[in-house]
């Protein structure tokens, strides 16, 4: 009988960093591939940038700020959250096609695939990120803090992008097609970040609506990476809302149960599904 | 113990809004290392369900399964290690190369990266793609994804070999191709399970049949026994006017060995001793009773005639699933 092949000498780790290289080689040759969904998502932050400044721009009037300088943290934020549901919808394509199925007969970590999948994505939030900050710096986005504050305001939110992928991997694991994962995504996430600070302040909004604003955790992320870029208009008063007094303790708060409760929750799912 | 032993295998689905499917129903089956054994049976018989269970895919509600005494259920990752595995549907990544497919697939087996490369590079020419090894498998026909699927199973050389209705869709060449590969393979050592709705195929392939319906086997044996066990040939009329199937009917009973069954509407069908002469006189008889035959002939026992004998109902084999990931 011609012989099985062997695996090479290998431990647990190992085995798991190599399996997750693998499959976030195989997330971004997707994108080398179909560069129509890296393309999509660059145009579609420099066109928010290019729009809200532009056509919103000369209708909001901050007091002692520029809009663009008020705004970017908001698209930021928005542009973040919406392309952590590129995690889920790739779930649930990669079950379609089956590609899962192959996955799990395979003596490989399924822990991986989900590391893989997450990882693949922040890579792409972080182009994305990128290029929004170049389009703000050409319409007159300034960052008016210290180089460790700016590093610190781009990292919650790429954090927060990371906890969010997983999240969105889960579901994208429970529903029965990719498009639902799309709609659904879309129907919830538009009117989070606009029931924001992200667009305009949140002060200004009807009573309801400002305190859904106020406990609203896309809020406190536009409000951390607000301060951390130093872009708080100057006079803001913060609402009573907790997360509104403490924006960046509510996001690394809300990072940390997104990944406790994710991540293992993820991982079983992975182990359970199949096509 | 046997190589490949599922005993007792219950699978339940609770689907929203429709009653509960007992998919595994008490599925018990054997398979002897080195052996092929086949799965026959129709649509929704259960064969995708005990495929899925044997690798590792999803758990059944109860039942045990071993292979080469593994126990299935309690170690999937030391079963994935010795398994190779094709689903009823193409599995494979449409943005990587045939060639990546493979690769990534020895990788994920933990070969390294040189081995993966080798292996790829010789399934590549053993499933004919060669030409097409270097553009993405978007392109690929539904054929073309099939067999690359199917390469995928054999990366690792694995002891035994899962194929999940490993030749619907494809063209009859490809599928006496790929009924070649996996002739070699057995004649190497492989032990294979596979599913057909073909008893052509069984028949070609199998040392062992067990043939499946509502999620139990329903019976098992060699091909010939199985054959043998429906009885011998066939005499299939069918009426113009279907008002005039019972007088068919009893006509075919008269000269028939047995129960004549009605397959579709207007066609019926008998078991006879001596094909010709009962053909002959059905016809005759017919015509005496002014019943007008749109087709009348003989044929071997198919798998709709084993359905209609083990089961009482009608095989609703269905063709219509083929290329489907295309
Ligand atoms: N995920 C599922 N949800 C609900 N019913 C299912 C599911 N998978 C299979 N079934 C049902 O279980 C039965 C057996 O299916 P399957 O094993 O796919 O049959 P086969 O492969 O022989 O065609 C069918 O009635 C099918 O509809
Ligand atoms: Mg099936």
């Amino acid at each position: 009988m011609s012989t099985t092949l062997k695996p090479i000498p290998g431990n647990a780790v190992s085995r798991f960093v190599s399996d997750g290289a693998v499959t976030t080689w195989r997330n971004l040759m997707k994108i080398i591939r179909v560069p129509e969904i890296l393309l999509f998502s660059l145009i579609q932050p420099i066109m928010f940038v290019l729009l809200f400044t532009y056509v919103f721009g000369a209708a909001v009037v901050i007091p002692g700020s520029d809009y663009t300088s008020f705004l970017m943290a908001g698209i930021f934020a928005q542009t973040v959250v919406f392309g952590s549901t590129y995690s889920g919808s790739a779930m649930a394509q990669d079950l379609k096609d089956g590609i899962i199925d192959r996955f799990r007969t395979l003596p490989m970590s399924g822990a991986a695939v989900l590391v893989g999948r997450t990882t693949g994505d922040l890579v792409i939030n972080t182009l994305s990120m990128l290029v929004m900050m170049g389009t703000g710096l050409l319409v007159g986005w300034r960052v008016k803090s210290s180089p460790l504050e700016f590093l610190a305001g781009v990292a919650i939110l790429l954090l927060f992008a990371y906890a969010f992928s997983w999240v969105m991997a889960f579901l994208g694991m429970s529903v029965k097609s990719p498009e639902v994962i799309n709609n659904a995504s879309f129907l919830i996430l538009f009117p989070l970040t606009f029931i924001s600070n992200a667009f305009v302040p949140s002060e200004n909004l009807p009573t309801p609506l400002r305190v859904f604003a106020e406990w609203n955790p896309v809020s406190a992320l536009v409000q951390s990476a607000r301060e951390l870029f130093g872009n708080v208009p100057p006079g803001t008063v913060a609402g009573d809302a907790w997360p509104a007094q403490n924006p960046i303790a509510t996001v690394l708060l809300g990072v940390a149960v997104l990944l406790i409760v994710f991540v293992p929750l993820s991982i079983r799912k992975f182990a359970t599904i199949s096509r | 113990m046997a190589f490949i032993e599922a005993r007792d295998l219950v699978k339940t689905y609770s689907p929203k809004g429709s009653p509960e499917v007992r998919a595994l129903d008490g599925l018990t089956l054997e398979v002897e290392k080195g052996s092929v054994t086949a799965l026959l049976g129709p649509n929704g018989a259960g064969k995708t369900t005990t495929v899925k269970a044997l690798t590792t895919l999803i758990k059944p509600d109860s039942g045990s399964a071993f292979i080469d005494g593994v126990d299935v259920f309690a170690e999937p990752q030391a079963i994935r290690r010795m398994i190779g595995a094709s689903g009823q549907y193409a599995a494979v990544d449409q943005n990587l190369t045939g060639f990546e497919n493979l690769v990534m697939v020895g990788r994920l087996y933990h070969l390294g990266a040189r081995v993966a490369r080798q292996r790829a590079t010789e399934l590549i020419e053993l499933f004919d793609l060669v030409e097409a090894q270097n553009r993405t498998v978007k392109g690929y026909s539904g054929g073309m994804r099939r067999r690359i699927d199917l390469a995928g199973a054999l990366v690792i050389r694995p002891p035994v070999l899962f194929l999940d209705e490993p030749t619907t869709g494809l063209d009859p060449r490809s599928r006496i191709g790929l009924w070649e590969v996996i002739e070699q393979l057995v004649n190497d050592g492989t032990t294979v399970l596979l599913t057909t709705q073909y008893l052509e195929e069984a028949d070609r392939l199998a040392d062992s049949i067990s043939v499946i319906d509502n999620g139990r086997v329903i019976a098992k044996g060699t091909a010939d026994e199985l054959k043998a066990s429906v009885g011998g040939l066939r005499v299939a009329v069918t009426v113009v006017d279907e008002t005039q199937i019972d007088a068919a009917r009893d006509i075919l009973t008269r000269f028939g060995t047995g129960e004549s069954a009605v397959l579709n509407g207007r066609t019926l069908v008998v078991p006879v001793q001596e094909g010709p002469v009962a053909l002959a006189a059905i016809v005759s008889a017919a015509a005496t009773k002014g019943i007008g035959l749109h087709d009348a002939g003989m044929r071997r026992p198919t798998l709709d005639d084993v359905f209609l004998q083990l089961t009482g109902h009608a095989a609703e084999t269905e063709d219509s699933e083929t290329e489907s990931a295309a």
